[in-house]
Formats: structure tokens, C-alpha cells, sequence
């Protein structure tokens, strides 16, 4: 029982990852819009938007280990 | 770390996305592992060693002055690591250049090396990327006391903020600076082996006929996929390197 428990906990767990997808999204996005409005300004803000979605992609990712962890190791 | 999912209706269809993870001797029997053994993950780390030297030092060796075309990608990522360096930490950061060119060969070169069919990916091991990141945070926390001594600590001490408001930002400022190596390495670890097990789950879908050309062609895409994340997560954990850098050489907010 307490193994299908973990099963299903991973599960939610996995909805983390996509939520953090709706994040790096947002970041591409507006990145994006900002991007076609200044577009000279693009290219020196591309280190920024990779830094960007590191942290909002990191949230995910840990989502992801908890899944992991509840799959392999509890 | 292996999981096996009997699919009664599609007659005993396996998935082992995990099995790829596995370190094992390359030689001797398994399961006797000692330091100086040497297992899979120790011999692709010492092939991207190789991987870097050829492409670094052999590659530039002729010193042409047009250059062919291994000596142009090592002089495009000499040049590349060169600029994100000064570009973000600043002129003295230029010291720290060949540790963080190193970091970035290294992890960038176990990626790829990664990527060929059958090959072991020693950057999806956390104990792999754990090491890395704690060697950049400990790095950065004793550069920033020694160039700074206790004004380092200012770092943690919000001065644009208002008065009330910075005890509690310095609570918030201090976890976030110790849950950096956290996140530093699992971000590396986490991506490419969630890559990585997608492909085998696509692999294991493979095995029915009925959806096999979409399974094949799924593979393809993600290949592709992890091909181009293969670079960004090695320019990622290479640029918030910088970044933590900066930080420990400049920490007034």
C-alpha cells in the first residue's frame, strides 16, 4: 500500500516539471516580446535569459528528483 | 536503480530508462568496486580529459594563421569562455579564466561523449556534478572573504532595501546562498539524465510494432533534443559559475 502511495505521490510530484515548463515559457516569451520591440538590444541580453530559465528550469528539476526519489528510493 | 512495468496487454513490454545509469567495472567481475577501480563513469570522464586535450591542445598546435577547422571550434570556444568571463565578472575575473575554461570543456565534452549510442554519461551522476559545484561554491565563498575579509557579508545585507525589511532578506539571502551548490548541480545532473531516460522510455516503446516508426522517430527528435542541451546545460552551470563569481568578487548589491 505504501509503495502505491509513493507511486502516486511521484505522480503529482511529476506535475512540478510541468508547471516549471509554463515557467520557462513566461521567460522565452517575454523575452521574446522584448526582444521584437528593442531587437539591437536582443543579443547583449541572451546570457540573461539563459540565466533566466537556469532558475526557473532548476525548480522543475527538483520536481522531477522528488519523483525520482519517491519512485526509487523510499 | 531499475524498474521493470509488465504491460499485461501488450505481452511483457520492459522499461529499464535507469539501467543506462548503472556504474560498473569495465574489467574484473561487478560489483567490486574500489577507488581505483576502473568503472565505465571513471573511463568517459578520463575520455572527455582526452576529448578536451585533442581538441585544445592538439587541435592548435599548428598555429596556422587561417585557421582549419579543429583549430577554428577550439579557437571559437577559447574565445567564447574569454568573453562570457570578462563580459560578466570584469576584467579581475580574468584570473579565474582557466578554471571555469576547464569546468566548461569539461562538462561539455562528458555531454557529448555522452550522447553516442551505448556510452555512459558521467555528467548525469549527481556525485559527479555534486563535486563540481561544491568545488565552484567553496571557491567563491573563500575568494569573496579573502579579496573582501568581512565585507563579503554585505552580500547577505540588502542596502537598497528598507531598514525593517533586510533582517528578513538576510535570512532569505543566506539560504539562497546555500542552496546555490544545490541547485548548481542538479540542474547539470537532473537534465541530462531526464534526457537521457526519455530516450530508453522511447526505446522501450519501440518494441511494438504498431507504434514503432513513431517511437523511432520520437528518439530522433529528442536526440536532437539532448544535442542542444547537451551545450546549454554546459553554458548554463559555466555562466552561473560567472555569476557566483561575480558576486564573491563585487558583493555590494
Amino acid at each position: 500500500m505504501e509503495g502505491q502511495l509513493a507511486h502516486i505521490g511521484a505522480g503529482i510530484a511529476g506535475l512540478g516539471t510541468g508547471i516549471a515548463a509554463l515557467g520557462v515559457g513566461n521567460v522565452a516569451a517575454n523575452f521574446l516580446s522584448g526582444a521584437l520591440r528593442n531587437p539591437s538590444a536582443a543579443a547583449s541580453q541572451t546570457a540573461t535569459l539563459f540565466i533566466g530559465i537556469a532558475f526557473a528550469e532548476a525548480l522543475g528539476i527538483f520536481s522531477f528528483l522528488v519523483a525520482l526519489l519517491l519512485m526509487f528510493a523510499v | 536503480m531499475a524498474t521493470t512495468t509488465e504491460g499485461a496487454e501488450t505481452g511483457g513490454l520492459e522499461f529499464h530508462p535507469m539501467d543506462q545509469f548503472i556504474v560498473s567495472p569495465l574489467f574484473g567481475e561487478s560489483g567490486s568496486v574500489a577507488w581505483y577501480t576502473i568503472t565505465n563513469a571513471t573511463f568517459w570522464m578520463a575520455l572527455a580529459v582526452l576529448a578536451t586535450f585533442a581538441l585544445l591542445v592538439l587541435g592548435s598546435a599548428r598555429r596556422s594563421v587561417v585557421p582549419g577547422r579543429m583549430q577554428s571550434v577550439a579557437e571559437l570556444a577559447y574565445g567564447f569562455i574569454h568573453k562570457m568571463v570578462e563580459d560578466i565578472c570584469g576584467k579581475e575575473g580574468l584570473k579565474f579564466f582557466p578554471y571555469i575554461m576547464t569546468l566548461f570543456m569539461f562538462i561539455v565534452m562528458a555531454n557529448f561523449l555522452g550522447l553516442i549510442p551505448t556510452a555512459f554519461t558521467p555528467t548525469s551522476h549527481f556525485s559527479v556534478t555534486v563535486v563540481l559545484a561544491l568545488a565552484v561554491f567553496i571557491t567563491v565563498t573563500v575568494v569573496g572573504f579573502v579579496k573582501n575579509g568581512a565585507a563579503f557579508l554585505s552580500l547577505f545585507w540588502v542596502s537598497s532595501a528598507p531598514l525593517a525589511l533586510r533582517p528578513v532578506l538576510a535570512i532569505i539571502e543566506l539560504i539562497s546562498y546555500f542552496v546555490r551548490p544545490v541547485s548548481h548541480s542538479i540542474r547539470l545532473a537532473g537534465n541530462v539524465m531526464a534526457g537521457h531516460a526519455v530516450i530508453k522510455v522511447f526505446a522501450g516503446f519501440a518494441a511494438i510494432a504498431v507504434i514503432s516508426p513513431v517511437s523511432v522517430l520520437a528518439i530522433t527528435a529528442m536526440y536532437g533534443l539532448e544535442v542542444l542541451v547537451a551545450f546549454i546545460q554546459a553554458y548554463v552551470f559555466t555562466i552561473l559559475t560567472c555569476v557566483y563569481l561575480k558576486d564573491a568578487l563585487h558583493p555590494a548589491h
